[in-house]
């Protein structure tokens, strides 16, 4: 009754053709965003911001990127903690041996780095397929890592391998405080989903789910299997350097290769196979259940505790964390395979109907 | 229905999360203990985490800190950097805000020390975290109480070389170095490295990655290049596995010597008499069962059933630093009630100048049952670290025992080493040095 | 020379380790199709048993010998890891038949995180000891022709043995019992196997328990090696590239991937290991496997993937 396209006629290719041709989707993501850049600064106390927002939308911009390669390409790589990784040195260097390297730059160039090194460990995907991928991807991983640790070049020839940045701005504005961070890294990921979303729904968006729902039949018709599967690893290469470069300057600020380590990339991994491949709505999704989760479990379980008047102890605590998150994990895919973005369709699809059932 | 019983069930969770809320109202220093009793230091960081609590408790007992009793809550961070700070973000304003944290992890550390600043809330890191924090003009949240890495490389280097007849009798020699491959591990190599050139001696470095499961051609390395002797600053399950794969390749156990981090109990007690002889450096407290503080806590906090964890581990080398760490916690604000109001609960800033200003004597020591444990501790703006005592312990096969005297740090050496780190940090930071007014504060 | 056998020999006993929990993961897809990463897991948590059950079940019966203890308490950690196998193929697997491979993939990670905390609850997480008799000192052999001997650590010998033991025993199972035909059946077409009347889920359980059983082997000797600890789960990690170098679906893949990996990661620490600053063996294994795909994409003895249009 409420959500139907009932009377909205287009009158143009452009209108017909526009990423949201509901008009209450329209309003709806309007007030999303216009919730999210007003009234979330005013509502939000600092602890919100730091542990739970920030972290959320830098991981939602990694599970953009990573969504583009495994759910609309169909390329498994675990190795995207490796690829944010890059992203976040290569900006440190540019912002530290360059004076007056500004943060948006230093950002786009980690990204650019991410790119080169994400097409070289993409290029076994021309010839291995599935889950000897994965582990192939693997090799990125700890190789990266290793180079972090070893080479101390990148880590500006400090004695201990961490680095740290500080005083961060935008065009003069600085982004030091939780808001200004919080406005920094939700500006940055408008804009690449905005382009995520427009890219999906491109030529080369058809490209990548041809290839990922039948590669030799797309090969067959003339889609050229190198072309699609490395642009596929250079778009999302490049928005998980970003990521990783918002990870360590603005959430981090001082971080050593284990912020990047293997755990990373089954997180982000996870984020999308509970949000939903293929999915730039399930990005959102998973990155909010696996951020939000398990920091809701370490304060509930206590406080649940004490409502019983048990007394859990800190390693009891953690350990069913552990425990409620991998359980919650296997339950969502029992339930829902295709993820929280398919609910949310199958949700929008009974809103159509209602009130009436079918 | 349903409905109402949803609605009484949230109310009841609301008042009962306001009433702890009024109770943590009542005058109290809060301590926040990050923990690391899960993950890959468990084993380790759980003693620590237990003597914390156990001595603040303790505090409680004999009349807090002049009538304000101190508050401990956990936050599991299972050695994670990103959970360590998520848990600092949970923690410090919590019951009036935070006095002081101890991550107990480099990692953690570094990126808290970016924090703290800002937040005003200082940071005890003793015996790990950032070398060069010792400076306290360029770091003024940071306080590497009673030692840091560059303490154990020094002093076990000097162990060594007293074993041997003089520094004059390393020339020549060669010392492998096993360590943890991460800002952890690698705090070390900046003295070892110094010492090194001095003396000259050869160094055989090697990084285990974390988590250090598989160590065997790291230790056919050292069986092949035949160090004279090895150096181990590993943490966590890692120590246990090295000194396994040592006694597996006939590494003489002898000539193995590890940092305050790489010889607990944990690490040894499994392997039992195949490790005989095998030493570590400590940071003044070594396992001290037979101390006066081990004696109270036993009676006044476990006698009571108020133990942290079991009776078994009270006194436990591990166990002690964590109740050192509390008793470094707890004086500070002692010393900073001298001056802001005694018996007032203290803010995170007036608590780091009472660490800044801490002047625990042989005495007031001794008194509060750390005779013959520790030695005087007194900081000062300048100096963050308060004093650079160590001795070297050796495992028997079912216990440590004492094998050194007191041993002190050079500090002609390590003062412009972490001069010089400072002065790098400060302007990359384009951080100034503190001036005589900013000291007084 | 001498120490280069040295390097040689420990890299195939450490290549075996290996390859004891890559038979787990190879067990389990052949015969499901599911690339079960919560392996290490199960490596850890059936170790955890075992350290606990022999220490705990002398306290409850108040005997005194250690064969014995040893014995009792393999048998209980089987039992549960057979309940533990029973209750995954009930509660997760059975809700995910004809899943695309990344999803149970996804829920074999949850499994993992399950049982992570699972055994810790149970049964803590401190260093627990299992000591099944298995020398720790090290054997020196050849010492007339090489300066200082051979070293052979004596540990990895028998552990070795056993492995080798293990694989023999389950080609027996697979080529001879009436189980193991049923088994192949399944690994070889699901439908088919349940069309002449194979129990799918029966044999799930039993592939899961089979896997359990070598997945508590492999504790048992790691434990051995290493105390039982949180690490021990990430053996795992360093059995992957094992289970892909010999292709996914073979059992002497599993060992000859594994001496493959074992060698090649122990000589290019040793040798390479130096002059890059130390440390590569962690990701050797997987630049090797990575470069062997490219030449061969199933592994050296996998079964060659047909894409069918």
């Amino acid at each position: 009754m409420l959500y139907r396209e009932n009377g909205q006629f287009k009158t143009s290719y452009g209108a017909d053709q526009q990423v949201f041709p509901i008009t209450q989707d329209r309003i709806g993501i309007w007030l999303v965003l216009a919730f999210a850049v007003f009234a979330v600064p005013v509502l939000a106390d600092e602890y919100l911001f730091r542990a739970i927002l920030i972290p959320f939308l830098i991981l939602a911009l990694a599970a953009l990127g990573l969504n583009i390669l495994v759910g609309y390409c169909g390329q498994i790589s675990l190795g995207t903690g490796a690829f944010m990784a890059v992203g976040a040195y290569a900006a440190y260097n540019f912002s530290v041996r360059i004076e007056g390297m500004p943060l948006i730059l230093a950002l786009l160039l980690g990204g650019a780095c991410a790119t080169v090194v994400g097409v070289l460990f993409g290029i076994p995907s021309l010839r291995i397929k599935g889950l000897y991928l994965a582990v192939a991807t693997l090799a990125a991983q700890f190789f990266v890592d290793w180079t972090f640790l070893r080479i101390s070049w990148f880590t500006n020839n400090s004695p201990s391998g961490s680095v740290n940045v500080s005083n961060l701005s935008f065009f003069g504005i600085s982004i030091n405080t939780p808001h200004e961070k919080y406005l920094f890294c939700l500006g940055i990921l408008i804009v690449f989903a905005w382009l995520a979303k427009n890219l999906v729904r491109g030529h080369i968006g058809r490209e990548w789910m041809a290839i990922r729902d039948m590669d030799v039949a797309a090969a067959v018709i003339g889609i050229r299997p190198v072309y699609a599967k490395l642009t596929a690893f250079a778009v999302s290469s490049f928005i998980v350097g970003v990521a990783g470069g918002l990870w360590g300057f603005v959430h981090l600020g001082s971080w050593e290769p284990a912020a990047f380590s293997i755990d990373r990339s089954f997180q982000l991994l996870f984020m999308i196979i509970i949000g939903g491949l293929g999915s730039i709505m399930g990005c959102f999704f998973g990155a909010a259940f696996i951020v939000i989760l398990p920091i809701f479990l370490n304060r509930a379980l206590p406080a649940l505790g004490d409502l019983v008047n048990v007394e859990i102890s800190t390693a009891a605590v953690a350990h069913t964390e552990l425990m409620v998150f991998g359980a919650l994990i296997v339950f969502f895919l029992i339930v829902e395979p295709h993820g929280l973005a398919r609910l949310w369709s199958t949700a929008k699809e009974k809103m159509r109907l209602w009130p009436f059932p079918h | 229905m349903k409905f109402t019983h949803l609605a009484s069930a949230l109310v009841a969770a609301a008042t009962l999360m306001s009433t702890t809320a009024a109770l943590a109202q009542a005058k109290v220093q809060f301590f926040p203990s990050l923990t690391g009793r899960t993950g890959p230091v468990a084993p380790n960081a759980t003693p620590f985490a237990n003597g914390y609590a156990d001595y603040m408790k303790l505090v409680n007992v004999r009349g807090g800190i002049n009538g304000v009793m101190t508050l401990v809550e956990e936050c599991e961070t299972a050695y994670a950097t990103d959970r360590g700070v998520e848990c600092y973000e949970r923690l410090k304003g919590k019951h009036g805000g935070a006095t002081v944290f101890q991550p107990l992890s480099t990692g953690i550390t570094f990126a808290l020390t970016e924090k703290v600043p800002g937040d005003k809330i200082p940071l005890i890191t003793s015996g790990y975290g950032r070398s060069d924090s010792a400076d306290g003009s360029v770091f003024k949240w940071n306080f590497p109480l009673i030692g840091h890495y560059w303490v154990a490389g020094d002093t076990v280097l000097q162990h060594i070389a007293k074993k041997e007849g003089g520094w004059d009798k390393l020339k020549g020699k060669k010392i492998g170095v096993v360590y943890h491959d991460s800002p952890f591990g690698k705090e070390l190599l900046p003295i070892i490295t110094e010492r090194s050139k001095m003396h000259g001696f050869e160094l055989q470095l090697l990084p285990v990655p974390a988590p250090g499961v598989e160590q065997k051609a790291i230790w056919l390395q050292v069986r092949q290049q035949r160090p004279d002797f090895v150096i181990m600053q590993t943490w966590g399950v890692m120590t246990a596995t090295a000194i396994k794969e040592a006694v597996a390749t006939g590494y003489p156990r002898e000539k193995m010597f590890g940092t305050w981090w790489s010889g607990a109990e944990p690490d040894l007690k499994d392997i039992g008499a195949a490790a005989k002889g095998y030493s570590a450096v400590m940071m003044q407290h070594g396992a001290e069962p037979g101390s006066t503080v081990v004696k109270d806590i036993l009676d006044k906090v476990h006698a009571k059933g108020e133990g942290t964890g079991p009776k078994e581990e009270v006194g436990n080398v591990l166990y002690m630093r964590g109740v050192v760490g509390a008793m470094l916690s707890v004086e500070g604000v002692r010393a900073a009630q001298e001056r802001f109001g005694k018996g007032k609960v203290m803010l995170g800033e007036q608590a780091r100048w009472g660490y800044e200003n801490l002047n625990l004597t042989q005495a007031k020591l001794d008194a509060l049952g750390f005779k013959g444990v520790m030695r005087p501790v007194s900081t000062s703006c300048t100096d963050h670290m308060g004093s650079a005592w160590a001795r070297v312990h050796t495992w028997d096969g079912a216990k440590f025992t004492w094998t050194s005297d007191w041993l002190q740090a050079d500090e002609q050496i390590i003062k412009p080493m972490v001069k010089a780190s400072a002065e790098r940090y400060a302007s990359e930071k384009k951080l100034q040095r503190r001036d005589g007014a900013d000291c007084q504060s | 020379m001498g120490f280069f056998l040295e390097t040689v020999i420990g890299g195939l006993m450490s290549g075996m380790l290996y390859s004891l929990v890559a038979l787990g993961f190879v067990l389990i897809f052949k015969a499901s199709g599911v690339f079960n990463f919560a392996q290490g897991a199960m490596v850890l948590f059936a170790a955890l048993a075992m350290a606990r059950f022999s220490e705990w079940l002398p306290q409850l019966l108040g005997n005194d010998s250690k064969v014995l203890d040893n014995v009792l308490a393999f048998a209980a950690a089987m039992v549960l890891m057979v309940a533990v196998a029973w209750l995954i193929e009930r509660l997760v697997l059975s809700k995910l038949v004809n899943q695309e491979g990344i999803t149970l993939l996804m829920a074999t990670l949850g499994i993992t995180y399950f049982l992570d905390g699972f055994g810790q609850t149970l049964f803590g997480s401190a260093i627990y000891k299992i000591d099944v008799g298995l020398p720790k000192d090290p054997m020196f052999l050849l010492q007339s022709v090489f300066q200082d001997g051979v070293l052979v650590n004596k540990e990895d010998l028998y552990a070795a043995a056993i492995a080798a033991a293990l694989v023999i025993a389950l080609s027996l199972f697979f080529q001879y019992t009436s189980t193991g035909r049923a088994l192949r059946a399944v690994a070889d077409d699901h439908q088919a196997a349940q069309s002449i009347g194979i129990p799918l889920n029966r044999i799930w359980v039993i592939v899961w328990s089979v896997a359990g059983f070598v997945a508590l082997v492999a504790g048992v000797i790691w434990g051995s090696k290493l105390g039982v600890q949180f690490s021990l789960s990430l053996v795992a990690l360093k059995a992957l590239p094992v289970v892909i170098l010999g292709g996914l679906t073979s059992v002497p893949g599993a060992i000859i991937g594994g001496l493959i990996i074992g060698v090649g990661e122990k000589v290019s620490e040793v040798y390479l290991g130096p002059f890059m600053g130390g440390g590569i063996e962690i990701w050797f294994g997987y630049v090797l496997v990575l470069f062997v795909l490219l030449v061969r994409p199933q592994g050296l003895f996998g079964e060659k993937i047909i894409d069918r249009v």
